[in-house]
């Protein structure tokens, strides 16, 4: 296994976890550019370019991009989130080079005005889909009452209106500023030739030109508050919270990952003992989040809308408890157990190691090896988490909770 | 005994040696399948008990689940968190489900655990304590998932279907109801337990880097003594069909169809599934094309195989806003309707690339390819090796697909759809 690094002239960084013998080899194109770049004006365009970009270039049509990503036998998507739209594909070795024609090509969308008017329908039946989904936009209402003003309180997909508003040329404009190669990572993993690759995206990428796409990094401001929201139709409670906690570069988020995994994993966590165990909570959990320059936790309860203010009492114990009275070494020991087997085990895919290589890279600029990257969940210790808790205190969140409750 | 070997992979691959697939009958009726990937860190296992939720009975729906979830609450030396906990420790990734014929326990975990999961399970399988003091949790926890279910109309709908197409007792939900599950009584998941958890057709299959000899002995000394029971005889009633409609007040209506095919086990299976992978794999299929391309109806269209052991289906879906509701199903239908007239080279041709890169992948990931080889077991009484299922993608043809699917047209059709307003739907 061996990392290996180029850049081309125009600024387009490719990197590559390679891996000879592999079954397969996973590339992407990582652009950074997400929800927290756009304006009300164009909230949702980063979502909806992503869609567009599987519409066809000047050299293919939609259909000769879906054609030609199933002629390889890819296995292929892509997603944004706040801070990145990422496209993705993964096949065995031998369709390299057309892999990364095919996703090189792709990244310089025609943006066809037809196609950007069916697709927007596809994208209003998306934000429909979530609509009706548990917890129904609650989300995006909690990272906005946490963020707001801050861009990361911004929506992903847009609002329906933002989406039925949004002209053809808005996105012209939005792709001309963002999509710069210096703004943009090609990250691949498994079976890879990497002179092959960079020769490859030399070809076909070299030409790109190359601009400033800046990104507004200004200090969040979080805010504590309660809001509740009606949703009629739902039969359960779900309710949502948000608090600080570190940042993407922050060399406390190794501790943060593993505190969240102490109180809030899906099984064997302070709140699953709690809450879970008993019944009483169709679920309840604790995540994290990281961006650059903040982070936050989160916390998730889904319950019977009339046990949904003891339940939520008790998870706020539970915490202030972490928050007091920390945790407990065995905890720790085995929070870290099952991390790193999570991480060892999901290394075996080249298409997972991708993530785990391009998302370190575009947002640390840093190379670990699936052996240092558990080494350094092992390194964590309690007076690690002591000081986490001292910075990030568990106790200050905000809270939404959406359901058929109309007063808490 | 027995022992398949079969000649190395041609393409680039880590391995040189031959690819080992051994099974072993134990006297009892359990079988052990097992197949060494020793180029992995990583093993996994999956244990099918035939304790599904079909030997539920009609006033004990979710019998099946809840004995599932009182298992997972102490068993052997451990107690509930003990056996979570321990479980943690060992890195393992532990799962547990319940379908029509079995409940399934599995796990994926760093190789060298392997060992002590499986010391874990067979407490878990044979000792399990379903003691009075966790039952009340143990029940509330899966009326939880059934309140749960209220809220995820897809699934929802799904489940329906499944009741209206299958013949009793293969469509039912393994959640059960509210209800059932309060009128239901420690001593009857006691019985339960005590009459389907044992050897009598259950499979083990174990992939991932592990010593066979060693592995075999270490089920052996664990399982091999298992007092098997004889298995209920099941009758089968005869399907709903039909449409139904959920009423509810959502923004998108939620369109699930089904309709007969083949199962796995059919000389034609694999015709089926390439016709359906042409309807509904990858970006160029014809559902994706037709109905969110170059329609834009919907966000979320697909289709796909599912089997019993002695029946097929192929089911399929659409989740799309009210006014676009009836639209999007002419177009759908319409969709499985032409399919009778064939698929063409090219489809065909972008399919088998599709399913050779699965299946070259599959071998990248222990936990996929154990769940595969306890499915075949079940379904064929023997397991298919990558090579074989290759030859099998390679073989197929415009010629038979287009056969099969003459013979078998899109009709009978099942129903449900969930959502502010039922559609114009025609069955017969």
């Amino acid at each position: 296994m061996e990392f290996r690094r180029a850049e081309l002239p125009n600024g387009l960084e490719v990197i590559a976890e390679c891996t000879p013998g592999a079954y397969s080899a996973a590339f992407a194109f990582f652009v950074q550019t997400g929800a927290r770049d756009e304006t009300d004006e164009v909230s949702g365009v980063s979502h909806f370019l992503e869609h567009m970009v599987f519409k066809g270039t000047n050299r293919r049509s939609a259909a000769d991009v879906n054609r030609e990503l199933d002629e390889i036998g890819s296995n292929s998507n892509a997603y944004t989130s706040e801070e990145q739209t990422v496209y993705h594909a993964t096949v065995l070795p031998e369709y390299q080079r057309r892999v990364v024609d095919l996703l090189s090509d792709m990244m310089r969308p025609a943006l066809r005005e037809d196609d950007f008017n069916t697709e927007k329908k596809v994208i209003l039946e998306e934000i429909a889909k979530y609509d009706d989904q548990p917890p129904y936009g609650a989300h995006d209402k909690c990272m906005s009452a946490f963020f707001s003003p801050h861009p990361l309180g911004r929506s992903i997909l847009g609002t329906s209106a933002s989406i039925e508003a949004l002209a053809p040329e808005q996105m012209r404009r939005y792709f001309e500023a963002r999509y710069s190669p210096s703004n943009i990572v090609l990250a691949a993993a498994g079976n890879v030739d990497f002179d092959k690759l960079v020769a490859d995206a030399a070809e076909w990428c070299g030409g790109w030109p190359r601009h400033d796409a800046p990104r507004s990094t200004p200090r969040a401001a979080s805010r504590a508050g309660f809001h509740l929201l009606r949703k009629d139709s739902a039969k359960q409670q779900y309710t949502l919270e948000l608090g600080a906690f570190p940042a993407s570069a922050d060399k406390d988020r190794f501790a943060a990952r593993l505190l969240a995994t102490i109180v809030g994993d899906d099984t064997g966590s302070r709140l699953f003992w709690d809450l879970v165990d008993s019944g009483e909570a169709e679920y309840c959990g604790m995540s994290n989040y990281e961006y650059q320059g903040t982070g936050v936790f989160s916390t998730y309860l889904c319950c019977p809308p009339e046990a949904a203010r003891e339940l939520w009492t008790r998870m706020d114990a539970v915490l202030a408890d972490v928050q007091a009275n920390g945790v407990t070494d065995d905890e720790l020991q085995r929070a870290k157990a099952k991390l790193c087997a999570q991480i060892v085990l999901s290394a075996e895919r080249p298409a997972n190691r991708l993530f785990s290589v391009g998302n370190n890279w575009i947002q640390r600029r840093v190379y670990r090896t699936v052996r240092e990257t558990v080494d350094l969940y092992r390194a964590v210790t309690l007076a690690d988490l002591r000081r986490l808790l001292e910075t990030y205190p568990l106790t200050d969140r905000t809270t939404v909770t959406i359901g058929p409750l109309s007063k808490w | 005994m027995r022992v398949i070997r079969l000649a190395a992979r041609s393409s680039p691959c880590f391995r040189e040696s031959p690819v080992t697939i051994h099974t072993h009958a134990f006297a009892n009726g359990l079988t052990l399948l097992a197949e060494p990937m020793p180029w992995l860190e990583s093993a996994a296992l999956t244990l099918l008990l035939p304790a599904g939720c079909s030997r539920d009975p009609d006033d004990r729906s979710g019998l099946a689940s809840l004995a599932c979830e009182l298992a997972q609450r102490g068993s052997g030396k451990r107690d509930s968190r003990q056996f979570i906990e321990d479980l943690e420790r060992l890195g393992c990734d532990a799962s547990a489900s319940v379908a029509a014929a079995h409940t399934s326990f599995g796990g994926a975990m760093p190789a060298e655990n392997l060992g002590e999961t499986l010391d874990i399970f067979a407490d878990l399988t044979r000792r399990p304590h379903l003691s009075d003091d966790q039952f009340d949790d143990a029940r509330q926890s899966c009326i939880q998932e059934v309140l749960a279910l209220e809220d995820e109309l897809s699934t929802r709908a799904l489940h329906r279907l499944r009741s209206r197409h299958y013949p009793s007792p293969w469509g039912k939900s393994s959640l059960g109801t509210v209800p059932s599950l309060e009128a239901t009584a420690l001593d009857e998941v006691q019985r339960f337990v005590a009459s389907q958890y044992q050897p009598t057709n259950a499979i083990m299959s174990v992939a991932g880097k592990f010593d066979w000899a060693w592995l075999l002995d270490k089920v052996g000394r664990h399982w091999g003594d298992w007092q098997p029971v004889p298995l209920a005889v099941q009758a089968t009633g005869e399907p709903l069909g039909g449409y139904e409609h959920i009423p509810h007040e959502s923004s998108q209506t939620h369109i699930w169809m089904a309709y007969d095919s083949v199962p796995y086990s059919h000389p034609d299976y694999y015709e089926a599934r390439a016709a359906v992978g042409v309807m509904s794999d990858g970006m160029s299929s014809r559902l994706f094309t037709e109905v969110r391309e170059n329609r834009g109806l919907c966000y979320s269209v697909s289709a796909f195989c599912h089997s019993l052991r002695d029946r097929g289906s192929i089911f399929g879906y659409a989740g799309t806003t009210t006014e676009r509701a009836q639209e999007t199903w002419d177009v759908m239908l319409a969709e499985f309707q032409k399919l009778s007239a064939g698929v063409t080279d090219a489809e065909l041709s972008r399919l088998k690339a599709a399913l050779k890169s699965a299946l070259i992948m599959q071998q990248e990931s222990s936990a996929s390819r154990t769940g595969s080889m306890a499915s075949d077991w079940y379904h064929l009484g023997r397991v298919q090796t990558i090579e074989e299922l290759s030859q099998i993608v390679n073989g197929l043809s415009v010629d038979r697909i287009n056969r099969y699917l003459a013979a078998h047209p899109v009709r009978k059709l099942s129903v449900v759809t969930l959502g502010a307003q039922p559609l114009q739907i025609a069955t017969a």
